[in-house]
């Protein structure tokens, strides 16, 4: 029965070593263990040489010892049970041998039960050890499961950081890039706004020779006039001093004094509606639709065209034909902003059969023309045509482009024509249409509705 | 003597009228006004060789005054009567042009009319 014994305590010693991890956690301990395995192995060699009866004693010593340190002992703890599986096995020899010593008449008489008693403890020994080994793999089992578990666990909490830091960045970039693209845009509206200014001061600047020139006359006129009048009413007193009074002519002189107070006047309303409406083109408020005179808003505009252009370029000329309908009425318009559209399709106008003359066309007078007619259909509708260069039908859906400008660069800004499309569609749900034949007319058509 | 004043503001006439009304009155100057180059053209075709003086604007539309000018000094009837000159634009190119192409004077507005009635004076 030794080398049970001896079986006991070399596998109790590995169960131990193993279960506990003696090796890492307790190498005082691991160290005795492995010196108890030594002296197991060194007991059972003593006992095949002397083959003495005393040694049984010691492998019970040995055993109680080990069971009683794991029982008792705090560092044992997982392996208290010990005393379950290998108790049995140790009351019962322990018994056997006891009995054996003190009457050995009982000893004969029960020995068959106790070694039958010794083997049941021997199987219950390996029952426990092999269930317990089983438990102790399940347990192993269910502590990797949830090791593993553990890991997923901490992998997905770790994905979820990476997300969340993801989005987070995402998050952040797009925010940015959002400011960015209302940075932008308000710049480019900012920009927009500068560009229409900017296009207004460029007109503004084809303008002013035009306007200098037009108040220039009236204020001639005014001038004259009041001269002359100062000289009538001179000779009317020379006149009244007299014996033999002229009333007649006394009487038609102060006629003529009337008639040049009017003058006067008139060239001075003039001279002050240019000014205004100078003021006004200038301006960057949405004034709101008034009746207006668009004879007289056409008249002005080609009068200025015309003269701004003729005081940049001397050698400029062209015949002005107007054809007024008188039924026309006010119409309702902005009048700045109409006045705009007039003046650049007019300019336009005179820049297009300033090209042709150009040309060195023998016999070619440049004509521009304005026209306003009240339709059947109710529209009001003006037209300016110009005998020029006409449209090549390759730009021709182009022409309301912004920026889109035929001119060589820095003369044209290419936003007059978009400009005017915008005030006349969007401004004044109206039309703006082109007729034109490459190299013998141009016909813009603006059709208001009343 | 017969001035023909060309200028496309009508009331220019007035004025001329007024400021010269003595004259007009004592029968010593007869104005004729044409409100552009080729009314003016018009205007000495049916009366030709009547006016001996032409006093005309250049920035018209239309026929310019230089235009003007050009074909009285090319086509019109030996002899040619005396061309002034009237111009908004005291510009050197225009003054060059107008005096290259013939004419006898000129004016810059606003017209000086003392000045205007001395010149037409000697030339009467």
């Amino acid at each position: 029965m030794e080398v049970a014994s001896f079986l006991i305590v070399f596998f109790m010693v590995r169960y131990i070593r193993n279960s506990l991890q003696t090796a890492q956690q307790f190498p005082e301990w691991d160290r005795i263990l492995v010196i108890v395995q030594y002296a197991a192995s060194g007991l059972l060699a003593a006992e095949i040489f002397l083959d003495s009866d005393f040694t049984k004693w010691i492998w019970h010593l040995m055993l109680l010892g080990m069971v009683g340190a794991a029982y008792l002992l705090k560092d044992f703890r997982p392996v208290r049970n010990l005393w379950l599986a290998v108790g049995p096995y140790i009351l019962v020899s322990l018994f056997s041998d006891i009995i054996a010593i003190f009457d050995s008449g009982v000893y004969k008489t029960i020995k068959d039960i106790l070694d039958v008693a010794q083997i049941f403890a021997l199987v219950w020994l390996i029952a426990t050890w092999v269930s317990s080994q089983k438990q102790q793999k399940a347990l192993e089992k269910e502590r990797i499961k949830r090791l593993q578990e553990e890991e997923q666990g901490r992998i997905i909490a770790n994905q979820n950081v990476m997300l969340e830091q993801l989005v987070a960045e995402r998050t952040a970039e797009l925010t940015r890039q959002k400011e960015e693209l209302e940075q932008t845009l308000s710049e480019l509206k900012t920009t927009q706004d500068q560009l229409i200014q900017r296009e207004k001061m460029a007109s503004l600047g084809e303008l002013t020779a035009g306007i200098a020139h037009e108040i220039q006359n009236p204020l001639n006129f005014v001038n004259n006039f009041s001269e002359v009048s100062v000289e009538l009413i001179e000779e009317l007193k020379e006149e009244r001093k007299r014996d033999d009074r002229d009333l007649e002519l006394e009487d038609e002189i102060l006629g003529d004094i009337a008639q040049n107070l009017q003058k006067i006047t008139h060239h001075g309303k003039r001279a002050d509606s240019i000014v205004k409406g100078m003021l006004q083109h200038s301006r960057t408020s949405t004034p709101q639709q008034e009746p207006t005179d668009l004879n007289n808003l056409a008249d002005e505009y080609l009068r200025l065209a015309y003269h701004g252009l003729r005081a940049n370029d001397k050698s400029f000329n062209a015949t002005l034909v107007m054809d007024f309908d008188d039924k026309l009425g006010l119409v309702s318009v902005v009048a700045q902003d109409m006045g705009r559209v007039l003046l650049n399709l007019f300019t336009n106008a005179f820049y297009a059969t300033e090209e042709k003359r150009k040309t060195g066309l023998e016999g070619y007078q440049p004509t521009v023309q304005v026209s306003t007619k009240r339709t059947e259909d109710h529209f009001i509708e003006i037209r300016v045509r110009d005998n020029g260069c006409g449209i090549p039908q390759a730009v021709l859906n182009k022409i309301y482009q912004p920026f889109f400008t035929t001119k060589p660069t820095g003369q044209g800004t290419g936003l007059g024509l978009s400009l005017s499309y915008d005030i006349v569609t969007k401004g004044h749900q109206g039309e703006l249409t082109v007729d034109t034949e490459e190299g013998k007319f141009t016909e813009f058509i603006i059709r208001l509705p009343t | 003597m017969k001035v023909l004043v060309v200028d496309d503001e009508t009331d220019v006439q007035v004025l001329f009228e007024q400021r010269f009304r003595r004259e007009i009155r004592g029968g010593e100057i007869h104005f004729a006004f044409a409100h552009s180059g080729e009314k003016a053209l018009a205007y000495l075709n049916d009366h030709a060789s009547e006016c001996v003086l032409i006093l005309s604007d250049i920035n018209m539309p239309g026929m310019s005054g230089l235009e003007l000018l050009r074909l009285i000094k090319t086509t019109y009837p030996v002899p040619p009567p005396v061309v002034m000159m009237i111009t908004a634009y005291g510009d050197s190119a225009s003054y060059d042009q107008a005096m290259q192409l013939g004419a006898d004077a000129f004016l810059t507005k606003p017209l000086d009319f003392t000045n205007l009635k001395e010149k037409l004076k000697t030339v009467l």
